[in-house]
This record gives C-alpha cells, sequence and structure tokens, in this order.
C-alpha cells in the first residue's frame, strides 16, 4: 500500500511549512517567523546581516563564528564544539567522525552560493526578476493613483468632484444599474449552473460553450447587438414585421436596459462561481442523502442549496463589480440617453481635459476602487476559505434524473440561449447587411457594403485592427516572461514572498478595467526618467497597461499546469544534473507548454476586444478594435460598427474553438466552459 | 568508493515536532541501506535529505571527505551524482522511454555513438530494449518502473536514492522487481539507500535495516541480526511476526530466554515468575506444541496456504501467536512450549 501520509507530509507539507529553510530567508532579509532554534543556528539567522556589513563569505570564517560564545553552560559549549557527540546507535560500518566543526578547505567543498529556496532550488535573480516586474506592473501605478487621491483630496481642489451633483447622479446610477445586472447574472447564472452541474440534460458541452460566449464577447458588441435587436430601426425587428413605429424610444437606452445587459455580460460569471461550488458536493453525497430517504426537492434544499451557497455569494460578488466598472455598455446604452455611470464619468471628464482633470479622474476612480473593494470584501466576507475557483474540479454531474421534464428542461435553456445570444447575434449580422439605416433587410437589399468599407476603405478600422492584433499578441506572449517564471515560483515556494507576489498579481484583474487605465495615465503622463518622453499617448501605455490587466489571466493557466505537475519531474531531472535553466527548458517548459498556449489564446481573445483600458488611453492611431467600434456607432454609422463587431464575435469563437481543440492536453479548470 | 555519513541530522518544518531528530548513521560502503517505518516516522524526509531536496536544520551529510549538506550550505542535487527512483517513477511523458533514460547523458554532455551505447545497455539490463521508441504512457506500471531503474544506471551514480519504488505494484510484480534491484546492486557497486515500509521487502533486499519511528532512528543491523535482537518494543514490533508478552524475569536472566526461564515466567510449575515485569517478544516459530506445556486456550485459528496462523491466549490473558500444521478448534485448550525469546 502506498504510504500517502508521508508523502503528502513531504511533498505538500514542506512548502507550507512557515519556516522554510532558515538561511533562505534569513538572507534575503524576509526572516520573520520565529522558531524554536538552536544556539548553533542562531548565528547562521544573522548571517545575511554579516554578509552585508563585513562581506564575510568564506565558510571558514562562518564557522569560526559559531565557535565564539564562550560564556554557555559547559555541556552545550561542547556539544557546540563537537567534542561529545551523543550517543549513536549502531552505525553499521566504520566509525563515525566526531561532529567536526572546522574543516580544512571549506570553500571548495561550496562551490556555489547565494541560491534562493530550500535546496537551491532556483536562482535568486527569478525571484528578483518576477518581483520586480510585478511591481512595476501592479503595485507602482496603483501607489500613484492612491497617492493622487489623496492628494487631490488634501488640496481640496479635486475633491470637489466628488461633491457635484453629476457624481451624485453616476454613482446612483452605477449602484442602481450594477445591483440590477447583479440579480439578472444571479437569476440566468444559478439557473444554468444548477440545471448543468446537478441534472442529466445531454449537450451539456454545447450548453456552456454558448453560455460562456456573452463573456468573452466584448460588451460594446453586446450591447450593439442588443441596441439592433429591439427599437424601431431594428432591421430584424422590420424584416419580420415587428419593429415599433419610427419615433418610439428605444427601450434599452435606460437604466433598466443598462442593468439588463450587465445582467447578461456577466451571467457567465455567476455560472462559473456556482458550478465550482456545486462541483464540492459530490455525486455520493447527493446519493447517500437520497439513500437516507431524503426526496429530491429535499436533498436540494438540505445538501445542494447549502453547498452552493458559497458560490452564489462569490459570483454575485463578482458580478457587481463587474458591473460597477463596466465602461462599454453604459458608453453605448447611457450616452445617448444622459444617464452616466461613474466610468462614463471619467471618460466624459477626460475628453474635456482641463487643469484639474487628473485630480478629477484620480478621485473619481478612487471612489470606483473603494466601491469594488467593498463588494470584494463583501464576498471575502462570506466565502472565508471556500473558494474552489481555481480549482477546477470534477462537477457533480447528472446527481438527478429529470426523466419527462428533461426535455422541457432542454428546450427552457436553448430558449433562454436563443433570446439572450442568438437572437441579439443575429440582429447583428442583420444590421450589418443593410444597406443603409433604417432599411428593411432581404435578399434584394442585403449586401456587403459594410465589410467591404471597413476592411479595404476606411483606414482606421484598419488601423484598429492592426493595433489591436499587435496589443494582444504582444501581450499574450510577452506575459508569459513574467508568468511562467511567477507561477513556478507561486508553486514552488510559498511563504510571505509568495503570498505578496500573488496579491500583488490579484489586484489589477479584480478591479475595475478604469481604475487601472486611470492609474497608468497618472503613472506614465509625466517624461520617463532615462529616456525623457512620456508614453502618454503612445501604444505603449496601452501595451503596459495590458501587461497589468490581464497578469492574472495569463497566470492561471500556467499556475494551474505548475500545481498538476509531479513534483518529482522535476526533482529527476535535478538529480539527472540538470541546472535550472537546463531543466526549465528540457523538463518544464514542454510539460507547460499547452497550458500557456492556452494563456496566450485566452489573454489574446480578451485583449483584442478590450474597450475601458483603451478608451481612456488611445489618441489618434492608437485605436483599438474596440475603441473603433464604439466611435463608428458613436458617429452613426451603425451598420459599419455592426459588420465590425460580426467579425469580432466571429473571432472570439474561432478562438474559444481553438481553445477546445487543444482541451485535451489542458491541465483541468483552464477552460471555463469545460468541467 | 566514498561512505555515506549522516552526522546528527535533525529536520525541523516549524510544525513543532522535527520531522528527522539527530539522526547518525554510517551507510556501509556499497551497502544496500533499507529505511524502514511508519508512515510519517520522516524516512522519506531523510532520503530527500540525502538528495538534497531539503536541507537539514541541523547536523550534516558527508559523502567521504566531501560535505554534502549542513545547516547552512547544501549541495544542489544536480552536483552530487546521486540518482533516485521515485514512488511516482517521474518520468517526463514528452520524452520517449530512451529520451528519459538518455537524459542524464545529455546534461553530462554525453551523445551521439556513446549515447546510443549507453542507453542501449542500460535497457538491456532492465530487458527494454524494445521499448526505446514508446513513451512512458503507453508503458504498464512495472516496464515504468523499469524505465526508471534505467536511468539510474545509465550514468555512473554514487548513491541510487528509492523511495517506496514498489509501493505501486501488485504483489506478483513486487517480487521480480526485487529481484532486478538485487542484481542492479550487486552490478553497479553504488550506495544504495531504499526506503520502505513494508519490512518484508527491506529484509529480502537489504544489507542493513534501519529503522525508524518518529523521527528518530532506533535500530541499524543486518537483517538477521535485527530480527533475533531488536531493540525495543517499536522494532520488536516492527519488524516480523510476534508477540510481545509482559513477564516477571530475574534480572540476572540475560537477554536471550530460554523454555527454562520463559517456562518459569509463564507459570508453568503453578506459579508466576519473579523479578520485575520486562518485555519479551516471542516469534511464532518459537512456539510449539508439547505435551510438557503450558495449557493455552486457542482465539483463533486462520489458514493461510502453508500453515495455520494460531492465536493463542496466556492464562493470564496475554495473547500470543503460534502456527501450527494442522487446524485447532477454537476454544480449545492445547499445551504449548515456548523455546525461545527476546527480552527487549
Amino acid at each position: 500500500m502506498p504510504n500517502t501520509d508521508e508523502i503528502a507530509h513531504s511533498r505538500h507539507g514542506e512548502p507550507h511549512a512557515p519556516a522554510e529553510g532558515p538561511d533562505a530567508e534569513g538572507r534575503s532579509g524576509f526572516k520573520m517567523l520565529a522558531r524554536p532554534l538552536r544556539v548553533l543556528s542562531k548565528a547562521r539567522r544573522f548571517k545575511w546581516l554579516r554578509l552585508l556589513l563585513a562581506g564575510e563569505t568564506a565558510d571558514g570564517a562562518e564557522r569560526d563564528g559559531e565557535a565564539v560564545p564562550a560564556k554557555l553552560p559547559k555541556a552545550l559549549t561542547r556539544t557546540l564544539r563537537g567534542f561529545e557527540p551523543p550517543a549513536m546507535p549502531y552505525a553499521t560500518a566504520g566509525d563515525l567522525p566526531k561532529r567536526k566543526t572546522r574543516r580544512r578547505g571549506a570553500g571548495r567543498r561550496f562551490p556555489f552560493c547565494l541560491r534562493g529556496g530550500p535546496g537551491g532550488a532556483e536562482p535568486a535573480w527569478l525571484m528578483l526578476f518576477v518581483f520586480c516586474a510585478v511591481f512595476l506592473l501592479s503595485a507602482l501605478p496603483l501607489i500613484r493613483l492612491g497617492w493622487a487621491g489623496f492628494g487631490g483630496l488634501v488640496e481640496g481642489e479635486a475633491a470637489r468632484v466628488l461633491f457635484e451633483a453629476a457624481t451624485f447622479a453616476a454613482l446612483r446610477n452605477t449602484l442602481v444599474t450594477a445591483a440590477g445586472g447583479m440579480l439578472i447574472s444571479l437569476m440566468l447564472g444559478a439557473f444554468f449552473a444548477f440545471a448543468m452541474a446537478l441534472t442529466d440534460i445531454r449537450g451539456r458541452l454545447a450548453l456552456s460553450f454558448a453560455f460562456m460566449l456573452p463573456m468573452l464577447i466584448p460588451p460594446q458588441v453586446t450591447a450593439l447587438a442588443w441596441v439592433e435587436m429591439s427599437g424601431p430601426s431594428s432591421p430584424l425587428l422590420k424584416t419580420l414585421g415587428l419593429a415599433p413605429p419610427l419615433g418610439s424610444p428605444q427601450p434599452l437606452y435606460s437604466l433598466s436596459g443598462i442593468a439588463l445587459l450587465l445582467g447578461v455580460q456577466h451571467a457567465p460569471l455567476v455560472f462559473l462561481a456556482v458550478k465550482a461550488g456545486l462541483a464540492g458536493a459530490p455525486r455520493d453525497g447527493v446519493e447517500a442523502a437520497r439513500l437516507s430517504g431524503a426526496s429530491p426537492w429535499r436533498v436540494f434544499r438540505d445538501i445542494v442549496m447549502p453547498l452552493s451557497f458559497p458560490g452564489l455569494i462569490a459570483g454575485a460578488a463578482i458580478a457587481f463589480v463587474s458591473g460597477i466598472g463596466n465602461f462599454g455598455i453604459p458608453a453605448i446604452l447611457g450616452i445617448p440617453a444622459s444617464i452616466e455611470t461613474l466610468p462614463t464619468l471619467i471618460f466624459s471628464r477626460l475628453a474635456s481635459f482641463g487643469a484639474s482633470t487628473f485630480g478629477e479622474i484620480a478621485a473619481l476612480s478612487s471612489l470606483i476602487a473603494v466601491v469594488s473593494a467593498g463588494g470584494l470584501l463583501l464576498q471575502s466576507q462570506a466565502l472565508a476559505g471556500r473558494d474552489y475557483r481555481l480549482i477546477g474540479l470534477s462537477g457533480a454531474n447528472a446527481a438527478f434524473a429529470l426523466g419527462r421534464l428533461r426535455f422541457a428542461a432542454e428546450a427552457l435553456l436553448w430558449a433562454v440561449l436563443a433570446v439572450v445570444l442568438v437572437a441579439p447575434l443575429l440582429a447583428l449580422v442583420a444590421s450589418s447587411l443593410v444597406p443603409a439605416y433604417g432599411v428593411p433587410l432581404n435578399f434584394k437589399t442585403m449586401s456587403l457594403h459594410a465589410y467591404g468599407e471597413i476592411l479595404f476603405r476606411q483606414s482606421v478600422t484598419l488601423t484598429a485592427l492592426r493595433n489591436s492584433l499587435f496589443l494582444a499578441s504582444a501581450a499574450a506572449v510577452g506575459l508569459l516572461l513574467v508568468t511562467v517564471p511567477a507561477g513556478y515560483l507561486l508553486v514552488r515556494r510559498r511563504g510571505a514572498l509568495a503570498n505578496l507576489l500573488a496579491i500583488l498579481i490579484e489586484i489589477p484583474y479584480a478591479l475595475p478595467g478604469i481604475v487601472l487605465a486611470v492609474a497608468f495615465i497618472l503613472t506614465f503622463a509625466a517624461p520617463l526618467p532615462v529616456i525623457g518622453r512620456s508614453l502618454y499617448g503612445t501604444i505603449w501605455i496601452i501595451l503596459f497597461a495590458y501587461f497589468s490587466s490581464f497578469l492574472a489571466v495569463s497566470l492561471k493557466p500556467v499556475m494551474s499546469a505548475f500545481l498538476q505537475m509531479d513534483p518529482s519531474l522535476e526533482e529527476a531531472a535535478r538529480l539527472a544534473g540538470a541546472g535550472f535553466l537546463r531543466r526549465m527548458r528540457d523538463v518544464l517548459l514542454p510539460l507547460i507548454a499547452p497550458a500557456a498556449g492556452a494563456s496566450v489564446i485566452l489573454v489574446f481573445l480578451i485583449a483584442a476586444n478590450e474597450l475601458t483600458v483603451s478608451a481612456l488611453l488611445w489618441s489618434a492611431g492608437t485605436q483599438t478594435l474596440g475603441v473603433a467600434i464604439f466611435n463608428l456607432d458613436d458617429s452613426g454609422s451603425s451598420d459599419l460598427a455592426s459588420a465590425l463587431s460580426v467579425l469580432v464575435v466571429l473571432m472570439v469563437i474561432a478562438l474559444m474553438a481553438a481553445l477546445e481543440f487543444i482541451a485535451k492536453y489542458l491541465p483541468g479548470g483552464v477552460l471555463p466552459w469545460r468541467n | 568508493m566514498a561512505q555515506l555519513i549522516l552526522n546528527h541530522l535533525s529536520k525541523d518544518f516549524g510544525s513543532g515536532r522535527p520531522a528527522v531528530a539527530d539522526v547518525s548513521l554510517a551507510v556501509r560502503k556499497q551497502g544496500f541501506l533499507a529505511l524502514l517505518g511508519p508512515s510519517g516516522c520522516g524516512k522519506t524526509t531523510v532520503l530527500r535529505m540525502i538528495a538534497g531536496f531539503d536541507k537539514p536544520t541541523d547536523g550534516s551529510i558527508e559523502f567521504g571527505d566531501r560535505r554534502l549538506s549542513d545547516a547552512a550550505r547544501s549541495l544542489p542535487p544536480e552536483k552530487r551524482n546521486m540518482a533516485m527512483v521515485f514512488q511516482s517513477y517521474a518520468l517526463w511523458p514528452h520524452m520517449t522511454v530512451a529520451e528519459n533514460v538518455g537524459y542524464p547523458l545529455n546534461v553530462r554532455g554525453i551523445s551521439g555513438e556513446a549515447w546510443r551505447k549507453r542507453v542501449a545497455e542500460a535497457l538491456s539490463l532492465v530487458k527494454l530494449e524494445d521499448f526505446a521508441d514508446r513513451r512512458p504512457a503507453a508503458l504498464s506500471g512495472g516496464q515504468r518502473q523499469r524505465v526508471a531503474l534505467a536511468r539510474c544506471l545509465v550514468t555512473e551514480p554514487d548513491v541510487v536514492l528509492l523511495d517506496e519504488p514498489l509501493a505501486n505494484l501488485d504483489q506478483h510484480l513486487r517480487k521480480s522487481m526485487e529481484e532486478t534491484f538485487r542484481a542492479f546492486h550487486e552490478r553497479s557497486g553504488a550506495t544504495m539507500i531504499y526506503v520502505t515500509h513494508d519490512q518484508a521487502e527491506a529484509m529480502a533486499l537489504a544489507t542493513d535495516v534501519a529503522v525508524m519511528s518518529e523521527g528518530k532512528l532506533l535500530q541499524v543491523a543486518a537483517p538477521a541480526e535485527i530480527y533475533a535482537r531488536p531493540e525495543g518494543r517499536v522494532v520488536g514490533g516492527l519488524i516480523g511476526r510476534g508477540s510481545i508478552l509482559r513477564l516477571k524475569l530475574p534480572d540476572a536472566a540475560g537477554r536471550a530466554l530460554d523454555w527454562l526461564l520463559l517456562g518459569a515466567a509463564l507459570g508453568a510449575g503453578g506459579q508466576a515468575g519473579e523479578g520485575p515485569l520486562s518485555d519479551v517478544l516471542v516469534r511464532p516459530e518459537q512456539v510449539h506444541r508439547g505435551t510438557d506445556g503450558i495449557s493455552m486456550r486457542v482465539v483463533s485459528c486462520i489458514f493461510e496456504g502453508e500453515r495455520f496462523a494460531v492465536t493463542l491466549s496466556l492464562p493470564d490473558g496475554q495473547q500470543l501467536k503460534a502456527y501450527s500444521s494442522a487446524a485447532l478448534g477454537e476454544g480449545a485448550t492445547v499445551p504449548f512450549i515456548v523455546s525461545g525469546g527476546w527480552r527487549l
């Protein structure tokens, strides 16, 4: 029988140990935890100090230092000096040499020095590199933002913006739409999650895939598609003869319209959270409850609901925070109806650039950050250590047989998808094919004019396409340089420093993109120290902001791959004699390659469609696809905007399909729509 | 070939109780040492410290006159010229069998004809020549095990570490792998350290057995020695089968006990023995039926194939294990002689 306890102890217990290798921690000065130490190692603990002060590295000198303490009790001194080795049982062969505290040529025996973690698993520069990169991308802009917000409050000039009526209205609108959207997300997401995780409906993968699509379709495209679906000028309704008379209001240009779309956009987040929570309810647990005599309804109430509660809370919090930070939907739906939310308010303030603009947007985005932090705090309070989302366990499939109801349930699920996904996308396609605004679509009027326009004639869309492809691929590939070493370090080396690293990576992802964009504007508006030029207005500031906000997206698949890799694969390479870079190249990288590929595609997918960050950071010549769609719609060219959106949706589906294609090589939990 | 020495080795993960406490041990040159102990006794931690994956919190590890590890410094595993068979085998799934086996050669800069020759040689030793181009995923558990072993063979390591290598194999494969290990040890001349919790495996393979419990080293001896003369209750209970009785024995009795002393202590003459209570290990093969023995009640009698394993109850209620060639009725009272015992 495998000796599992001990293996678990040796494999997993060690990295958790608060004090791993006294010198690794001590040398770098991060030693914080007290540990029952023998006198012997006490001297070593402060070696880093001596190294720092005197530059004393010779092993011999170090060992002399240990033998010096004179006022110790006699027995202890003897032990320290090695005169009296304690009784040693039954050495098999040869006499054991006395413990020697001083050995000749000690330096020769250690041809290495200053290694990182316990046993020197990785070189010290690795941690330094990762930490610097993460600090630059994550901590620095946020510190700058906090400083600017604080400065604005103290000086009072910019703080006034917080007490303007427009700010109050925007705050109210933001809270109302985010809360409404959260409710809709909860209903949709929980319904789909329960149906898919617990019942025996068919076509789960297809349903999951389709239900996840709204999350990956950029919000401005979702908003555009819904606008094209409803309202008096909808080509789809016109074609079907259902359009309301011209001049009647577009129902989506309202608070409830914004809330509805936020709900649709973020329902997959609730879906994922609830499904992950249900994975903690194993099928045999449900079956045990059934055998105990509980009816299906009682099982649902007594077993499933309590277990899914953390998932519901987590999903609700994520949906709420995402709703607060969403820019694309209120921008498309709110601006025509003069409904401002906090993100659109920041956008319009930045557009009307003035003397106090920086202070104002810093104050406003601090307000968003505070509201989102409140949401996340509530979530972590309610969750307290029950968050399984990163683990991606297999779901509790088919715990309930629906019997005759199964067909009805399947029909209902697909009908919901038809309304929230298929119909808007059809409307989008329809409006991209009409030759002019307000013309009904039929086989005679249908034309590909809009596609020809955006692909071959409009230089703006071509530039946007080029910029987005460049930004997305550079961000996706460039991030791997940081996330592969970071993932390795986070898995291999736990402790205070690794925790700090994980938090620094997570923060920019948890914050609404608009806050991050403002933080980057503030940090890089001034000329850079060495080059003497400002990044603001160039494409590089957008790239840096992407690096920062997608760090967590890029890290997740890579880290799951490292987590699921048997650590002995690397240990075997070490014993084979391979140094760090060598085993990175020969063993680790080939093994995480599929996950790194998924990471590239995921980041590319999200970055190519990004609007919030680039809406604030773009300038002439550096617009992205998201900005281009927004601007086209803003200027009334809804046919061109629709055509571009259709291309974007096609690209999203193609990339998701590519991920699905390599799914079997990926670690579990990387692809959100798979179990 | 130098000698591997663990010198007052300790490891504390900071959990309060040290995982390994003051283990001192000199492994016989070219010896085959089995580290035996129950789960969580620290034997794997000792192995990982020898390999260099963990750093001791106190004490040192020496190989000949080279110091491999102490609390201050540790030679990284890649510079130790050791090899290890992991419990999970740790074969790299993206390399073929030959690439897996030859990787230590690649790292040492050996390529071309020399590489092919040595890989083929290592594979032929574990009888896997025909599988050179397969991936590990296409192999059975026993074959993977042999690939891992070939990977150790291909270089000439000073020390070969084996971390419960047979734990994931079925009974039949274990026997044949034991043979392979023994042949491997004879051929390579490397010092081998073998971690296991299976005492039969340890006794069958090793030249020396080291028993650990709760982080401490209890006894190191050759298999026959440790079987005949275990030190203390833990070792006595762990090695081989047997019962530990608490008997009153005179101080002058020595440690190896015979029927005269035991019979008296067990109350053959109608009264219990004299002197302080001591722990006495009695092996089942030392308990025989005999008409002039002590009457014992049969508690259970289980058929084991070659014989019956009998549990007996002494007059004072203590239980004793014995073997019997014939079935005994449960509840029957049968006279038994205890021909020998070992005071722990």
